[in-house]
């Protein structure tokens, strides 16, 4: 007796919720998961909240974390069907994040390969498979020469160098030894540990007539006699006695550079915001130098942003189009203005406004000429460019016994990725 | 049923109540990662997708990997190195500070200092004593006396001992409180027969402070081994950019461990080198149990 009363009462309480929800309903919540930096999570903020505002139907979630919890976080939950519905992810994940089935690709007719081809800068091609495209970028990074004007002016120099060679001549005139030849000013930074990597891989070589990688940067192909020349350019820029840069001067580059101890320095537009921190530094920004004859090459990277496999029906359509809109134009502008970070589309990078801004312009002008690395794993590939410096410079071995060995290194570590993958 | 057992019986099952919570402590935090370990060490885990079973590949692989037996090399000559010179200087201060009555308690705070700053902090300000001119410490000293400058951490043979410097200078502090306790708790009457007898201040040393500081001596080797093959704060922290650089001459197993879970997410692999580091760590201490047993 007392049994069927308190079944009665069950099927009322659980038949009302629903009745609750189904009231409600149509309101679908996604969740959207990014690593925390400030200001791309006040630019997301941003973003949902236009987002929303154009479809009151939809609200989204966002979820943060330390970078260091990133990866963890994300593999745990999506499996177990918790978790964000759109993930954030480094491009250099990709192949990670497909072969976990952690994301899933864009339906193609919102997002046909090939308009994405037409309307994106051309790198984001990393991300298309085939017919679909797996995810997408709101903002790209590229690299740039940042410059001293103290420095410049002090030195009698007008404006910063166009090509390499240039480079060096000015190099020279803003760098000081002391009496002992110690370096005390240094013209040009130099360190495969920051974006030097970057800057060699895609820019000098290139520029040096090579092709770092072929097959889909599936092999190495920088032991050639332009890595060759590009490295001994490179190396030749540090040398202790004659170069216009320090290796370990000053402990990292952009720290001398911030210090008001270098002249010149390559890095990210990344680190536009630090810069903009440090108390009495009168910096400016240029492209990166072209060789003599004017061959331009840069480097560029990304994060995207991906459908999980864990967003399914109505939640998917609703990913669906907040991924439509945070790789929109309108998303793009403020992405720029509130991170500084560089739109992914021509569209928009490459309004008069954006081209010639005073600082954006150098980035944005350079991703015309950029390519993207295809890393199996970027720091593992990174080592192996320090490791191939200091073998030159702490071991006294040949640049192309050292070249030689970093790409034979390199190849097996991208051969023993794609036979597991 | 509790009503029917002895007392003895249940004094027994609120002995065993008050030790569940060790006990199912230790389990879950020690043991089951531990256990979970050494199951992945035979697996691929990339952190993302499911574990595949991969038999012994990982060991295999540890064996035959250059960079793993430059690692071992390295983490037994920050043991080698380190413990016997940071016992000698601590016991040689703790010995004279022992015998000082001039401002002993602020010396010795001085000592045990830097056990009680954080290594991540110490590590990035030695780091910048070791720069190059001009802003480095150690070398702007030599660079004013017109000494050529040392590379400290940029060196394949200079890195090791550099960071090795601090770590020890660290780890003073504790040691030289425990060498303390250990000279206090000498009877004096030894020391008085001894002087009764005159014998030099030498023989004393040798003859009675040492052998009596046996139990101290075995417990700080045991201790500082179990530290200096551990290693990880210093090394990490001098070395970031360029992780137990140059060329992997400074690198430690923990720091190798670390960066093949987190940054190649070869979780399988990190575990099998983890298993070789708990082997190790096991082994130091059988053999301080056997030490110990025998006194």
């Amino acid at each position: 007796m007392e049994l069927t009363r308190l079944k009665a009462l069950a099927t009322a309480a659980v038949t009302g919720t629903s009745a609750l929800f189904a009231t409600s309903a149509q309101a679908v919540e996604i969740e959207y998961w990014q690593y925390f930096f400030d200001a791309r999570v006040t630019a997301m903020e941003q973003l949902i909240e236009n987002f929303e505002a154009a479809n009151p139907d939809i609200t989204v979630k966002m979820t943060h974390f330390p970078y260091a919890d990133y990866r963890t976080k994300v593999a745990a939950a999506i499996p177990a069907g918790e978790g964000p519905d759109v993930v954030q992810l480094f491009y250099g994940w990709l192949n990670d994040y497909k072969a976990a089935q952690l994301i899933q690709p864009l339906p193609t007719d919102v997002f046909p390969a090939d308009q994405i081809d037409a309307e994106f800068f051309p790198m984001v091609a990393a991300m298309r498979e085939g017919d679909a495209y797996w995810a997408l970028p709101t903002a790209v990074r590229s690299l740039a020469l940042f410059y001293n004007k103290r420095l410049f002016d002090e030195a009698g120099i007008d404006g910063p160098p166009e090509n390499l060679d240039q480079l060096v001549e000015l190099g020279k005139m803003m760098t000081k030894r002391d009496g002992a030849g110690n370096l005390t000013q240094a013209g040009f930074t130099i360190a495969m540990t920051a974006q030097d990597h970057h800057w060699w891989r895609e820019g000098l070589v290139r520029q040096f007539g090579g092709e770092p990688y072929l097959d889909d940067y599936k092999t190495v192909n920088y032991n050639t006699e332009a890595g060759l020349k590009a490295l001994e350019f490179y190396v030749g820029l540090g040398d202790a006695a004659n170069g216009i840069a320090g290796f370990g001067f000053m402990d990292e580059p952009q720290a001398a550079f911030k210090a008001g101890r270098a002249a010149m320095h390559i890095d990210g537009s990344f680190r536009i915001g630090s810069l903009n921190k440090t108390r009495g530094l009168k910096w400016g920004v240029t492209e990166l130098p072209a060789t003599a004859d004017g061959v331009k090459s840069n480097y560029s990277s990304y994060w995207v942003n991906a459908i999980t496999t864990k967003a399914k029906d109505e939640k998917y359509d609703a990913a669906v189009k907040f991924m439509q809109y945070v790789t929109s134009d309108e998303a793009m502008q403020i992405w720029l203005d509130v991170v500084g970070e560089l739109p992914a589309k021509p569209s928009v990078g490459l309004t008069e406004a954006n081209a010639s801004h005073e600082v954006f312009g150098p980035f944005i002008r350079g991703l015309e000429n950029a390519n993207t690395t295809k890393f199996v794993n970027e720091s593992a590939q990174r080592q192996l460019m320090v490791d191939m410096v200091a073998r030159i410079n702490l071991e006294g071995v040949s640049a192309a016994d050292a070249l030689a060995e970093a790409a034979a290194a390199e190849q097996k570590l991208l051969d023993d990725f794609y036979a597991s993958n | 049923m509790y009503r029917n057992l002895s007392i003895r019986q249940k004094q027994i099952v609120w002995a065993w109540a008050f030790l569940a919570i060790p006990v199912v402590f230790y389990v879950v935090i020690r043991f089951y990662p531990t256990g979970n370990a050494m199951v992945i060490s035979f697996q691929n885990w990339n952190l993302l997708g499911d574990r595949t079973f991969a038999g012994w590949e990982n060991y295999r692989k540890l064996w035959h990997d250059e960079v793993f037996w430059q690692v071992f090399r390295n983490t037994f000559v920050y043991l080698i190195l380190g413990t016997p010179i940071s016992l000698v200087i601590s016991f040689l201060l703790a010995y004279h500070l022992d015998k000082t009555r001039f401002m002993h308690g602020f010396l010795r705070m001085l000592y045990f200092l830097p056990f009680m700053t954080s290594a991540v902090a110490m590590a990035w300000v030695w780091r910048w004593f070791y720069q190059p001119v001009p802003i480095g410490l150690f070398n702007n000293f030599l660079a004013e006396f017109g000494i050529p400058q040392i590379a400290f951490l940029r060196s394949t043979t200079n890195a090791l001992p550099a960071i090795l410097a601090p770590a020890i200078w660290a780890g003073l502090g504790f040691q030289i409180i425990i060498f303390m306790a250990g000279l206090r708790a000498i009877p004096q009457s030894y020391y008085e027969a001894a002087r009764i007898d005159g014998v030099s201040n030498f023989t004393q040393l040798f003859e009675i402070t040492i052998p009596l500081l046996k139990p101290t001596i075995v417990f700080l080797v045991v201790f500082s081994s179990i530290g200096f093959l551990r290693i990880f704060d210093q090394v990490f922290n001098m070395t970031t950019g360029d992780p137990g650089g140059p060329l992997n001459t400074t690198k430690p197993l923990v720091l190798m461990i670390y960066q093949t879970a987190f940054t190649d997410f070869d979780m399988g692999y990190a575990s099998a080198q983890t298993v070789v580091l708990f082997l190790i760590l096991l082994l130091v201490s059988l053999f301080q149990l056997y030490l110990l047993r025998d006194r």
